[in-house]
């Protein structure tokens, strides 16, 4: 075994390693062992039940079980397809930027044992547009595969041939969503498809599509290579394995640290990153990128994994904390929420395209201090009609950070009524 | 015009998608590489190469951000001003860097050189504040640096 039960940090242990991002570092770290072992000992139905009992859950946002993702895919006479979402744009996320730039392989390792286990021919990794050295990388990592029999139309000599297509987006946060970057794909606008038919039924070209992202193919060859018990070692018993929760905002030491899911939201913030500047407090995290709801300093203890979550109204997401020390304006961090959200939306639903300008607006009302009492009852009602009323989650994923400031820190929101000058003076400017 | 060599190269990309259509946004990176950015003359051209209507073509590069549908100045600087980037001081460094180019951001200076915008979350949030110079990533800024990585811009 490459990993002995007391590593916790599988997926990053050699991201400090420069060799690590060329096949033959790659290798001489036990790279594509799990691979070989996949298309030579295991048939693919093996391979979708063990990555299922292992209980893999997503790392794009959603969290839903890979395994059973895999098992949908229809057989029939169609070419199977095969997305890597590497449109990481979720703001607070920034784990798969490192580890397509740091360990490309490490992905097209999971990608590969993916293709056999869903009987895929071709995938596409589409990069997100801005991340030029993480496609360099990518499209490096996938060079020297091809060149090293990994890729091809013999892979090991299994006679099981697979190839790989970089695509690079070009700016576009809803691209992401994964029926927005099959759009993309296909060479349109990524505005996103109403769901059924499901990606795995007509999905890029109206082919059978898995689309995963890319932290959750890199745990992939570590469960093949180490066994289900051993993935369930770590973390909980409803979201097992370790994540990459990416750290960042007013803390002291920013950054990526891999963690088994479960662990308390307070260790991470104060023992990993370090906790606030001296002489501050902690007023509010965000666990899981802009899209999640904040949770205020008095809930610290939550254990990081949906099941935890959910008790507190809020979600894992990306696993980007995002830390706010008491200088802090929540307004302010409203506007710039809000702001992000009506730039990104991509205008195809009503609810969205006038909700999340309209929250934007109030918002920024508030904060010149030309707010009356009854906006901040608007902005909840506005919010409440953005909820599961569009064909994607983008809307939800505007209105839940407003409802949730507005529940934590609403007297934030009042203080800055009838008002021009901010009550926080020392917050971050706008 | 789009070069006979880039026209070989999308017909190239075509190749690699089960319909040729999803090659467009690749193919409108290399051509925006050779001629800058996509004039609406270009979009009619790319139409023609993908059998698709011109307006298939627009809609898609005014639909993405890192598609120009107009020509650009020589560097396209952005400083990232989302909330994590904004918490560690983006916002002030952003004015600064107006100030020190006597631009607003989303301008550019008049000769020309240089672009400053502000982006969405460029996924580099430990570092931050951090800036994009074309391709490059410039993290953990202070003002001073940024402004002498702006000025050894050609």
């Amino acid at each position: 075994m490459r990993n002995a039960p007391f590593v916790t940090n599988y997926l990053s242990e050699h991201l400090a390693d420069d060799a690590y991002a060329t096949l033959d570092g790659y290798q001489r770290a036990d790279g594509y062992a799990a691979a070989r072992k996949a298309v030579r000992e295991l048939s693919p139905d093996e391979v979708i039940e063990q990555i299922e009992l292992s209980g893999l859950t997503g790392r794009g946002g959603a969290g839903f079980s890979t395994g059973r993702k895999w098992s949908f895919m229809p057989r029939d006479e169609r070419p199977a397809l095969l997305v890597c979402n590497a449109d990481e744009s979720e703001p607070g996320s920034f784990k798969d930027r490192l580890l397509l730039e740091r360990a490309p392989h490490k992905i097209l390792e999971g990608i590969l044992i993916a293709a056999w286990a869903t009987r895929a021919q071709k995938t596409f990794v589409y990069v997100r547009g801005e991340y030029a050295a993480a496609a360099a990388a990518v499209e490096r990592a996938v060079a020297e595969a091809y060149e090293g029999g990994l890729l091809g139309d013999d892979i090991m000599g299994s006679g099981f041939r697979h190839e790989i297509v970089v695509v690079r987006g070009a700016g576009a946060y809803i691209c992401g969503e994964e029926t927005g970057l099959l759009e993309s794909l296909e060479g349109k606008k990524g505005q996103p498809r109403k769901k059924p038919p499901y990606p795995a039924e007509r999905g890029a070209f109206g082919l059978p599509t898995t689309v995963n992202n890319v932290e959750t193919f890199a745990h992939v060859p570590h469960i093949i290579a180490n066994g289900v018990a051993w993935f369930r070692s770590f973390g909980t018993e409803q979201s097992p394995g370790t994540t990459l929760f990416g750290v960042s905002g007013q803390v002291l030491r920013p950054g990526l640290f891999e963690l088994p899911l479960g662990t308390r939201l307070d260790e991470i913030v104060f023992e990993h990153a370090g906790g606030v500047p001296e002489g501050r407090k902690v007023k509010g995290v965000i666990p899981g990128g802009v899209s999640m709801p904040i949770l205020p300093a008095g809930q610290l203890d939550v254990r990081m994994a949906n099941e935890f979550l959910h008790e507190r109204h809020t979600r894992l997401g990306t696993g980007g904390v995002i830390v706010m020390d008491d200088t802090t304006c929540m307004v302010r961090v409203a506007s710039v929420i809000s702001y992000f959200f009506r730039d990104e939306s991509c205008g195809q639903c009503t609810q969205c395209r006038e909700g999340t300008g309209f929250i934007n607006k109030l918002v920024d009302r508030i904060e010149r201090g030309a707010g009356e009492e009854r906006d901040i009852g608007i902005l909840l009602d506005v919010a409440g009609s953005m909820e599961g009323q569009t064909i994607c989650a983008f809307s939800d994923a505007a209105a839940w950070p407003i409802q949730a400031l507005l529940r934590h820190f609403r007297s934030d929101f009042e203080a800055h009524l009838g008002t021009e000058t901010c009550p926080f003076p020392a917050s971050f400017e706008s | 015009m789009i070069s006979d060599a880039t026209r070989s190269a999308v017909a190239e990309l075509m190749k690699h998608f089960p319909e040729k259509r999803g090659a467009l946004l690749p193919a409108l990176h290399l051509i925006q590489r050779e001629l800058g950015h996509v004039a609406t003359e270009t979009a009619v051209e790319v139409a023609e190469l993908f059998e698709l209507h011109p307006v298939q073509v627009l809609e898609v590069v005014r639909f993405y951000n890192l598609i120009y549908d107009a020509p650009q100045a020589q560097h396209h600087v952005t400083v990232c001003t989302n909330l994590s980037c904004s918490l560690r001081g983006a916002r002030r460094l952003l004015r600064q860097l107006e100030a020190h180019l006597g631009v607003v951001a989303g301008t550019a200076t008049p000769d020309g050189r240089i672009h400053l915008g502000h982006e969405e979350c460029l996924g580099a949030c430990a570092g931050a504040p951090m800036m994009r110079v074309d391709e490059r990533y410039h993290e953990d800024l202070d003002v001073e640096t940024a402004k002498s990585i702006l000025d050894a811009l050609e």
